[in-house]
């Protein structure tokens, strides 16, 4: 089966300091190919710096990539015209690390989850409030706080808005870029929950970004290791955790912090 | 390096707009130094023409721009009707007093404005603050000219300073010392009335950027591991608060100069200010052109200089410059 | 004796509306000398609110209403501005949250270092710049010269993070207080700084106030663990008890909140995580009873009324809960 998004041998090339004319070139992403099957969850892991965030703007076409192919649906995305581009985008959402400054803290969630009708020019006005009520509703937000400001919202809540934004225009891939890494637990255990259950639910996929090894072994079937812009370790997890290959994958394992329960003791890591 | 080269280069095509902007300006007014003459039934129209055409007021704008250009690439500025003489050394001479008054209204009122403003942020909403507050709010709304003028009726009545001029009479016979005392005094007035006029906005500035910074958490940080209130408020927060101040700075020189030019005036200080009302009410074309020209030359300076002090306060610039 | 003895102390923030909303209420705990206690809670448990409160350091509308302070038979709350100045960064050291803001912006790492010594001892400059060079190198096991003449933001998250640590133990404090100091940071560093700690608790017998969100971070490194809920503590006991057998309800909750271990396999992947219902309370209303009943598997009727007293279930371990009295 032909893989829903399939990123290529892709390049990206920032000039150093501001000027584009500047020689010296620093190197986000250095060939990078990945795949990822309609509706399963690849975790891409690696450190801050790794280039993780940029492959994601990349993917989203929010970045040109500076050489390389981005495969969406037998579509080379990083090929096409702006124009074009346009219409693919609502099929891949990103959700950032924190939701405080990705949502306007002045408008309320109601305001905020039918913005991407009102840009895209769907449906009549009270026809985008059913809607939107319909996606607070999928991502459990009582209706009670339709009304409320960005601002008045827990950070669990705010990140619910914005899933509910990202699902808006319903995507097919959603690139979930540290998600849950600014979340307190008990509220990034609600959080994947819900990631779990619009995914069995609405088919989606999902690019989940995160250097939590332990949060990516929940939620993902494959997982691609990143390190200096290059992936360098890819496959189903149970095959990387039991034989790890790259110094970089062994350094994040050894890393994240976990107990193990043998009787009374707790050892870390 | 080429951070600099780049804004002096901007400061250059800068003054060169203006000047060109003045001169159609000027041109664009209706008429000039000789309509007058030709009211003069003793003066010849022929003779008014003669001087027309030698001063090249008959020629097209184009040429007479080109002229005046090559005129100050050889360090003239052209010619004063008024004066019967070259405009350069008229400026000079009274530029130096402007800058005199200007410069030292600047760096008064600053010194002045740092620590009446970190003063108030630091009791920022109580009572020192609110009267402060109040006080600077109701000298922003005097206008620099009731301002002046009722410094001059105060010296006047009671005579404590001289109400006028550069100097005394009879200025070359005193001793050097006794010269510096002079002038000093004969400043006295000008400087004041500048500086009570930007003050109340200088110290508003200070005080809501400083106030700005002080719930920033490296200041919370540093309270935390003692750092004294005196070094906390100078040093961190002042420092921190600086940039916009900074800035700030270039444009209140500005606003000096413009203030200098009123208060001269009304002062009767020899500076441009004088210079520039009288000749441009002479229709004195050239000397109006050179004393704008100045005036942007001090302006932009200022910020120049402005930019010089950013980039020495904050290594941030300097990383951000360094890699253009 | 112990080091610090925390005694019922509330604090509680006013909003500009004059609304006011109490953040802790009535915490008590204490630390001996040399001992790590991990403060574990969630946003809005006032954990930060805690680190602030102890140094007087709560944003203009935070108010401590009443308790006890006691440090080396001093009570914080009431010593005068000057002694309390001496004791903050002499005697108690201080690492706040996001290191990337918590230095000025614009002075130098060595300056910003020397200036806590300065604050509080006198010394001639080349001593100064002596002692300075040796705090860094003691965080920067290399490149501590070129760090020191850097600034803030030339450096990573990590390093900044170190200098942070410099500051808070450059006068020999014997308590350090450090809010979410790895929050931000990515595993690997956060593992590096961890063990630094580790270190300098060994090396200077240092006793540390650990506040975070993450009870995996506490593991191995806490002597106990408080558990704050709703500005009250819920659960306070060995480090090894609570995280392996923890008493409260919520404590117990909130550790099966996190996905199993990675290690075990595959058995759990792809699984709904038990999760804790509902929000945390808003502290603002003043609910009667226990502030964690609206969202406790275990309630009881009592629940609903009283407020639970501390109850002890083991040596050194007491649990706020109803479950444990009588």
């Amino acid at each position: 089966m032909q893989p829903l998004l399939r990123v290529e041998n892709l390049v990206k090339h920032y000039a150093a300091g501001r000027s584009a004319s500047s020689k010296v070139k620093l190197t986000a992403l250095d060939g990078v190919s990945l795949s990822i099957p309609s509706g399963e969850t690849l975790a891409l892991v690696g450190e801050s710096g790794s280039g993780k965030s940029t492959l994601a703007l990349c993917i989203a076409c929010l970045e040109p990539p500076t050489s390389g192919s981005v495969w969406f649906e037998g579509i080379d995305a990083a090929a096409l015209g702006e124009n074009q581009q346009c219409l693919l985008r609502p099929q891949i959402q990103l959700v950032f690390q924190d939701p405080a400054s990705s949502l306007n803290p002045r408008w309320t969630a109601l305001d905020i989850v039918s913005e991407p009708f009102l840009v895209q020019g769907r449906f009549t006005k009270p026809d985008r409030a059913v809607r939107a009520l319909q996606l607070l509703d999928r991502v459990a937000i009582p209706r009670k706080m339709a009304a409320r400001r960005a601002d008045e919202l827990s950070g669990g809540q705010k990140q619910r808005l914005a899933i509910a934004r990202a699902l808006a225009l319903e995507p097919k891939l959603l690139i979930l870029d540290e998600a849950l890494s600014a979340l307190d637990c008990s509220v990034q255990a609600q959080i994947s929950n819900l990631l779990l259950d619009l995914q069995s639910s609405l088919g989606l996929t999902y690019l989940f970004i995160t250097h939590d090894f332990a949060m990516a072994a929940h939620m993902a079937d494959q997982i691609a290791v990143m390190y200096q812009g290059r992936i360098v370790e890819s496959g189903p997890f149970e095959k990387i955790l039991s034989s790890p290959n790259h110094e970089a994958t062994r350094s994040l394992m050894a890393a994240t912090p976990r107990f193990i329960e043998t009787p009374g003791v707790l050892v870390h890591f | 390096m080429r951070y600099f080269i780049r804004r002096a280069l901007h400061a250059v095509f800068l003054l060169f707009g203006v000047s060109l902007l003045t001169f159609l300006f000027s041109a664009l007014t209706p008429g000039n130094y000789f309509d007058e003459m030709r009211l003069n039934p003793q003066i010849s129209p022929d003779t008014v023409a003669a001087l027309r055409s030698q001063y090249q007021l008959d020629r097209p704008l184009p040429v007479r721009y080109a002229h005046w250009l090559n005129a100050v690439a050889h360090g003239q500025l052209g010619f004063s009707f008024t004066y019967n003489g070259p405009v350069a050394p008229l400026l000079w001479a009274r530029a130096r007093n402007t800058l005199l008054l200007t410069i030292t209204a600047t760096l008064l009122a600053w010194l002045v404005a740092l620590p009446l403003g970190v003063w108030s942020a630091a009791r920022f909403g109580r009572a020192p603050d609110r009267v402060l507050s109040w006080t600077t709010a109701t000298l922003l709304v005097v206008p620099d000219l009731v301002l002046a003028l009722g410094l001059l009726i105060l010296a006047v009545r009671t005579g404590w300073f001289p109400t006028g001029g550069l100097v005394s009479v009879g200025f070359d016979e005193l001793s050097v010392s006794h010269k510096l005392r002079d002038i000093a005094l004969h400043m006295v007035l000008p400087v004041v009335s500048l500086v009570l006029a930007t003050l109340p906005m200088l110290v508003r500035h200070v005080r809501a950027s400083v106030a700005d910074v002080l719930d920033a958490p490296f200041l919370r940080a540093a309270a935390g591991h003692g750092i004294p209130q005196r070094k906390l408020l100078y040093r961190y927060a002042l420092r921190a608060a600086a940039n916009p101040l900074i800035s700030l700075f270039g444009f209140s020189v500005g606003t000096l100069l413009s203030g200098s030019l009123l208060v001269e005036v009304v002062m009767s200080w020899p500076g441009l200010g004088p210079l520039l009302l009288e000749s441009i009410l002479a229709r004195d074309l050239y000397v109006v052109i050179g004393g704008v020209l100045l005036s942007m030359l001090f302006l932009v300076g200022g910020n120049l200089f402005a930019d010089i002090l950013l980039y020495l306060a904050d290594p941030r610039i300097r990383t951000a410059a360094s890699a253009e | 004796m112990p080091l610090l003895e925390v005694k019922n102390l509330h604090v509680s923030y006013s909003a500009r509306s004059g609304e006011v909303c109490p953040a802790l209420a009535g915490v008590n705990f204490d630390l001996g000398p040399g001992e790590i206690l991990g403060v574990l809670g969630e946003s809005g448990s006032g954990k930060s609110t805690l680190a602030a409160a102890l140094l007087r350091l709560l944003p203009s509308n935070g108010k401590i209403q009443k308790g006890l302070v006691l440090f080396e038979g001093k009570n914080l709350l009431e010593v005068s501005p000057q002694d309390l100045r001496r004791i903050r960064g002499g005697r108690i050291g201080l690492i706040f949250q996001e290191p990337s803001s918590s230095l000025h912006p614009t002075l130098q790492i060595g300056q910003q270092v020397s200036d806590v010594l300065a604050a509080h001892e006198y010394l001639a400059r080349r001593a100064l710049n002596e002692k300075t060079s040796q705090l860094l190198a003691s965080v920067f096991p290399v490149d501590a010269e070129r760090i020191s003449r850097s600034y803030p933001h030339e450096l990573s998250g990590g390093h900044r993070q170190r200098v942070l640590i410099a500051q808070a133990i450059a006068c020999g404090p014997s308590l350090v207080v450090a809010d979410e100091p790895t929050a931000s940071l990515d595993p690997t560093t956060q593992k590096e700084i961890l063990q630094l700690f580790g270190t300098l608790r060994q090396k200077l017998g240092l006793a540390m106030i650990l506040i975070t969100h993450n009870p995996a971070l506490l593991a191995g490194l806490a002597d106990r663990i408080l558990v704050l809920y709703a500005g009250r503590v819920a659960e306070i006991g060995p480090a090894a008890k609570v995280l392996s057998s923890p008493q409260h309800p919520y404590t117990a909750a909130l550790l099966r909140c996190l996905p199993t271990d990675f290690a075990e396999g595959q058995s759990a992947r792809k699984t709904r995580l038990p999760v804790i219902p509902g929000e945390p309370p808003n502290l603002a209303l003043f609910d009667r009873g226990c502030q964690f009943e609206p969202r406790c598997t275990e309630r009881m009727e009592v629940c609903q009324c009283d407020e639970p007293a501390v109850n002890a279930v083991g040596e050194l371990h007491e649990v706020s809960c109803f479950k444990f009295a009588g």
